[in-house]
């Protein structure tokens, strides 16, 4: 990995609402990822999140409240990244339509939709970066978010990097593309049906015969986690970024402090 | 039909616990996934297809008006009839009068989605006639007095085994008394207590997946034969279909056929593709005297103006509710209507009301497979948020769950209280969940912790970590 100019882009962080109560060490992973390969990364205080909740409740005016507030806090960078398909599609692909009436802001919800983001593609398709320097030892399966996956094409990028993690093996369950049941306020709305897919999810893993499970997006980590937890499974569960990061001599998600 | 639509979260718990339906919905999800994707993948020009057939549909869907009356002038031409139904009840109407004026006893079905949303065989039976159902899969669950489950496959929520015991029950009376086991079997003896059927049929009614323009025909596709069998040998053949299934050409219609098995079965094309045009000729060794198409609009129009215009390119091949998770957890009938998955969630709100069908737009992940095995690129997932977009502004979802969304929104648009607020409650869940690292148990988030535990924080947030670190930088 080269940090080909000296000064590299200028990174506006887009600290996702997941990451930021419940897993910071996937911002700090993200961060070193994006330093290592030449970037300035900034964490703009202003941010709180990307709105979808009101999104895929309905509620666009909310909606609109909130993008305009991220449109504003990232407006002057030269990218913004964020470790989730599921948010940086809400901005990259939603944003846009949501001001399809208003020409003013469809015009700066473009330009920030061309600036966005999520992070492992970001790495490895703006950034070319091909390789980490990183090392875990043991299997792991990978679950494909469904954002990342069909709104923004990130399948192949995780793959390549992780590729490069010394001692890792990747091991891929059956039906790694097929939702988890989080589905954001889905999964308590819904909680049984929620229940049933996150099980599905669950034995697919076990079967996959990995140690731990890696992924894009902390809301369906967590919804898988807590799944694994309740059924007592032993599998770990990390964000794909500690990984390549070699952040993840922690504990993963849903662990008590010290193993 | 009944709609049970507003029982949705009753009965799609009831759905996780049917043993026997979730080993018949296992079996028959890995089955069109596999096979779907299979016969895509060996089709090159599958992916320009989607997008041709796309074409063709929002050609069409601007013309609509001119190519319904081509369609209606063509099929006059050879001597068949058109019948316009605005409603349901004009359509129920329209078949009945016909049966009358056949002075039908019995009335032979090809497998009709239109004809299950219009109710036509309650409207047939309470005049005693008797209405056979003849797509296998149709026979079964009228058997079991059910509505289908699937658009394609009706009784996908039945095992093997189930099969058996109500064939059993009801072709006992028929002498065939012994109990079969094996599927082909069942087949045979279903394909001879119908084969009677066919041949004593006054009218035999279809639906049609495609209608031509140009032709004035009506294609037919099926895997049993029965539906060649329903409008050949009955005296009265009669088409019921909605008004957005016209295609401009024969040369159109083909492009569908290749997309519809791959998308609906994996197959390259289904066993039988009939086109039907007009009653027979004089000359034509089989065919029925009578040929009738009734256009069903029943609130098609209406969308056709609206924001869900899209919708109507729909073909019915059943893929997003085959690779819909949620469909695939629940199956068909917990949905309460005709139309099942991710296609009856939009159609069923504009159907029977957005608050009777207020789940089924709701108990959704968003997670979009649906869209991207969809033949004619249908933008599922947004046509399911614009519904939950009209369900917010009509004030239908639940008070609580408006009351946190304001909440949260008023803390969410003010990034000094919500740090604020993040970082006490953080704080305080990651102490508490410190020793385990995760909570079995949370006021406020037992919908979570009901099947699932949930992660502890880590102690701080991340905004509040990264300043100790970085300071005041940014």
């Amino acid at each position: 990995m080269t940090s080909p100019v000296p000064a590299g882009p200028r990174i506006g962080l887009f600290a996702t609402c997941l990451m930021d109560s419940f897993r910071p060490s996937v911002g700090f992973a993200a961060v070193k990822l994006l330093e290592d390969a030449g970037c300035t990364v900034e964490v703009p205080a202003a941010q709180t999140c990307c709105g979808q909740p009101a999104l895929n409740s309905g509620d666009f005016a909310t909606t609109r409240r909130l993008a305009k507030q991220v449109i504003e806090t990232f407006a002057g960078f030269d990218y913004v990244v964020g470790p989730s398909g599921s948010c940086m599609a809400t901005i990259k692909n939603d944003y846009p339509q949501l001001f399809a009436d208003d020409p003013q802001w469809r015009e700066k919800a473009e330009d920030l939709s061309r600036r966005s983001f999520e992070l492992l593609s970001f790495l490895t398709d703006v950034l070319k970066v091909d390789r980490v320097k990183a090392r875990f030892e043991g299997t792991v399966t990978y679950h494909d978010s469904c954002s990342g996956l069909r709104e923004l094409g990130v399948k192949a990028q995780p793959r390549k990097l992780l590729a490069t993690v010394e001692g890792l093996k990747l091991s891929e369950m059956q039906d790694a593309e097929t939702c988890c049941g989080f589905g954001g306020t889905f999964c308590v709305k819904y909680p049984d049906i929620s229940e049933k897919m996150a099980s599905d999810k669950v034995a697919n893993i076990e079967a996959s015969g990995a140690g731990t499970l890696l992924g894009g997006d902390l809301g369906c980590l967590m919804n898988i986690a807590g799944r694994m937890k309740r059924l007592g499974k032993p599998v770990r569960v990390f964000h794909a970024a500690e990984v390549l990061a070699g952040m993840a001599d922690g504990p993963g998600l849903a662990e008590p402090e010290v193993r | 039909m009944q709609v049970l639509s507003p029982q949705f979260k009753p009965r799609a718990t009831l759905a996780l616990k049917d043993a026997s339906l979730q080993a018949a919905l296992g079996k028959a999800r890995g089955g069109f996934v596999d096979k779907r994707a299979a016969a895509a993948a060996e089709l090159p020009e599958f992916e320009q297809l989607r997008e041709e057939a796309k074409a063709i549909k929002e050609h069409t869907l601007d013309h609509l008006d001119f190519y319904l009356e081509r369609f209606e002038e063509r099929v006059k031409a050879q001597g068949g009839q058109v019948h316009w139904a605005r409603n349901a009840e004009d359509a129920q109407r329209i078949v009945l009068e016909i049966c009358r004026k056949a002075n039908a006893k019995t009335v032979t079905k090809g497998k009709s989605m239109v004809s299950e949303e219009v109710g036509i065989n309650e409207v047939l039976e309470q005049e005693g006639i008797e209405v056979i159902e003849t797509d296998l899969g149709e026979y079964i669950i009228q058997l079991a007095k059910e509505p289908p489950s699937h658009i394609i496959a009706p009784a996908v929520h039945k095992t093997k085994a189930q099969v058996s015991e109500l064939f059993h029950a009801h072709h006992s009376k028929l002498g065939l008394t012994k109990v079969l086991t094996e599927v082909a079997d069942l087949v045979n003896e279903a394909r001879q207590v119908l084969r009677g059927k066919f041949f004593r049929a006054d009218v035999g009614i279809t639906g049609g997946n495609f209608l031509v323009a140009e032709t004035g025909s009506s294609i037919i596709v099926t895997n049993e034969g029965n539906g060649d069998l329903t409008q050949t040998l009955a005296r009265v053949h009669i088409v019921t279909s909605g008004i957005e299934r016209v295609v401009p050409t024969l040369d159109d219609a083909t492009t569908f056929l290749r997309l519809l098995a791959r998308s609906a079965t994996g197959q390259e094309t289904e066993t039988y593709t009939t086109v039907s045009s007009g009653p027979r000729r004089p000359g034509d060794p089989d065919g029925p005297e009578e040929y009738h198409v009734v256009l069903v609009d029943n609130g098609r129009s209406k969308m056709l103006a609206g924001r869900f215009r899209e919708m109507l390119r729909c073909i019915r091949c059943g893929a997003c509710m085959n690779h819909c998770p949620v469909y695939g957890a629940i199956g068909g009938h917990a949905y309460g209507w005709v139309y099942p998955g991710p296609m009856g969630s939009v159609l069923t709100p504009l159907f029977v009301g957005l608050d009777a069908a207020y789940d089924l737009p709701n108990a959704c992940t968003l997670n979009g497979r649906c869209q991207s095995v969809c033949p004619v690129k249908i933008p599922l997932p947004d046509l399911l948020r614009e519904l939950r977009h009209m369900q917010h502004e009509a004030k239908l979802s639940p008070w609580y769950q408006r009351a946190a969304l304001a909440a949260w929104g008023f803390v969410a648009s003010r990034p000094r209280l919500y740090h604020a607020l993040t970082g006490l409650a953080v704080r305080a869940l990651g102490w508490l969940g410190r020793g385990r690292g995760r909570f079995g148990y949370l006021p406020l988030a037992s919908a979570w912790t009901k099947g699932r535990d949930l992660p502890a924080p880590q102690g701080k947030t991340f905004q509040e970590a990264w300043r100790e670190r970085r300071g005041k930088s940014s």
